[in-house]
């Protein structure tokens, strides 16, 4: 195989095992990659601590970086710093959208004690199938340790929106 | 019946092949072990005995794993499903968070890691997870009791949460780079049990005269394993003094405004319970447990321990 596409072209290609609309490099999952003397050091950094889609990401990148001539893959896991939903592109926001799931809206990065919040929590979103703002929240946890379960009220499908961390 | 043993070393295959079709990255699960601080830097910082950074891990570590393990025996029992599914992402958070402390302990002192047969491929962190006793856990007891009703788990983890997200927002200064970057995430995920726990406590308050009762009596039940939370252990308070730990007792305070505000909201009196005593002042920090977590980890590690050569 030649190595016609640069180690960084290959990797961002790569997508994510559970969201496959979006590659790792929209997620912002993957960090850097570097080549040091004919080896491809990969990084990349878990969503969530218990995020269990870690071991087939690095397959994933370890395997489509061999099919591309790379034969000396290691893949680093970068934890800080952490991952932020702010780190979607738009792309990956479009690409999410397109696809049912609602983007986050912007991370909540104040200072200090994170304050408690008894109330459920509000986001203007809108339902990505039609497109109305009247949506319910139906639990603040979803299929994927990264998402929240709602439901449109205009016209009664339920979608899910990827949390803002 | 009787089945032999798959022998996944086996020549000629093991009854798993066919899960796997032609190509290993098809395996969900990955085709081996991946140990998550793969690439981390785990130098230890100065002026901290390594023995007491693994051990405070271990504290850390087994509060979560042991938490993790009997939130994750809701699944399929919760109220419905989206409850179901909130308790099992809580679970696999924490089983996140206690995978990357254990791996930190065991990098920080191998020799805290229980010794298997040689050649045995179990990593570190799954070594210290199933192959140690009871007495060697240091989880808090509030962790391993027997769940209850649903008003239980909401309770264990409301106390639960609004202590760790208190201490980890403070680690996150840790001098030690891997506790403050597993602390940076973990006061993320912890927001979200926080105020999912409080908020279902508000619900059952405020709810009908049963769902009440019922959450009263569970932080009645609950009550005497709370103040273990925000006790310091000898070992926590040598790693706070070395700038890599935090001491329960210094987030005391700002957990009770935390949990005055959900009782008041609730309107559920504090209850009036005293604290479980510990056996000559031991307690769930130094290895002294209920008789809860021994079964706990029975069938936690029973199959781990039938294979300790087994790869999974």
């Amino acid at each position: 195989m030649t190595q016609a596409l640069t180690a960084y072209d290959v990797a961002r290609t790569v997508t994510d095992p559970e969201m496959p609309m979006l590659t790792l490099e929209d997620l912002g999952v993957l960090r850097e990659v570097t080549e040091e003397g004919g080896a491809v050091i990969v990084a990349i950094t878990p969503t969530y601590s218990g995020c269990p889609a870690m071991a087939t990401m690095r397959d994933d990148l370890v395997h489509r970086l061999r099919d591309a001539g790379y034969d000396d893959v290691r893949v680093r896991v970068e934890l800080e710093p952490a991952w932020s939903s702010d780190w979607i592109t738009e792309r990956g926001r479009a690409a999410l959208a397109e696809h049912g799931i609602s983007p986050p809206g912007p991370a909540d990065h104040r200072a200090g004690p994170v304050v408690l919040n008894l109330l459920p929590t509000r986001r203007a979103l809108h339902c990505p199938r039609c497109g109305a703002a009247e949506v319910e929240l139906t639990s603040e946890f979803g299929a994927t340790a990264c998402k929240a379960l709602y439901r449109c009220t205009a016209c009664l499908e339920p979608f899910e929106h990827v949390k803002e961390i | 019946m009787s089945h032999s043993t798959p022998d996944p070393n086996d020549a000629h295959g093991s009854v798993f092949d066919g899960l796997l079709g032609s190509d290993d990255s098809q395996w969900a699960f990955g085709t081996d072990f991946e140990d998550p601080l793969a690439g981390v830097d785990t130098t230890m910082p100065e002026g901290v005995a390594p023995d007491a950074l693994a051990t405070y891990c271990v504290m850390l570590a087994d509060d979560a794993l042991v938490l993790s393990h009997r939130v994750s025996e809701w699944c399929s029992n919760a109220p419905d499903l989206e409850e179901d599914i909130a308790l099992a992402n809580i679970a696999l958070d924490l089983l996140g968070q206690a995978r990357l402390l254990l791996a930190r302990a065991a990098a920080a002192d191998p020799t805290v890691v229980p010794a298997l047969p040689e050649g045995s491929p179990v990593p570190p962190e799954d070594a210290l997870a199933f192959f140690r006793e009871a007495g060697d856990f240091r989880n808090v007891r509030l962790a391993e009791v027997d769940n209850g009703d649903f008003a239980h788990v909401v309770c264990r983890i409301l106390l639960f949460a609004t202590v760790r997200l208190a201490l980890m927002e403070r680690l996150r200064e840790s001098r030690d780079r891997v506790l403050a970057a597993v602390a940076a995430k973990g006061v993320k995920e912890l927001a979200y049990h926080r105020d999912y726990a409080g908020r279902w406590f508000l619900t059952l308050a405020q709810g009908t005269d049963e769902s009440r009762r019922r959450l009263v009596a569970a932080l009645e039940d609950l009550w005497p394993l709370y103040p273990e939370l925000l006790a310091t252990h000898a070992v926590e308070d040598e790693v706070a003094t070395a700038g890599v730990g935090v001491r329960p007792a210094d987030v005391a305070a700002e957990v009770e405004v935390v949990l005055e505000q959900v009782l008041a909201m609730s309107a559920v009196e504090r209850p009036d319970r005293r604290a479980l005593a510990g056996v000559r002042g031991r307690t769930g920090r130094d290895g002294l447990h209920t008789e809860a977590l021994g079964r706990m980890l029975a069938e936690m590690q029973v199959t781990a321990r039938a294979h300790p050569m087994g790869q999974w």
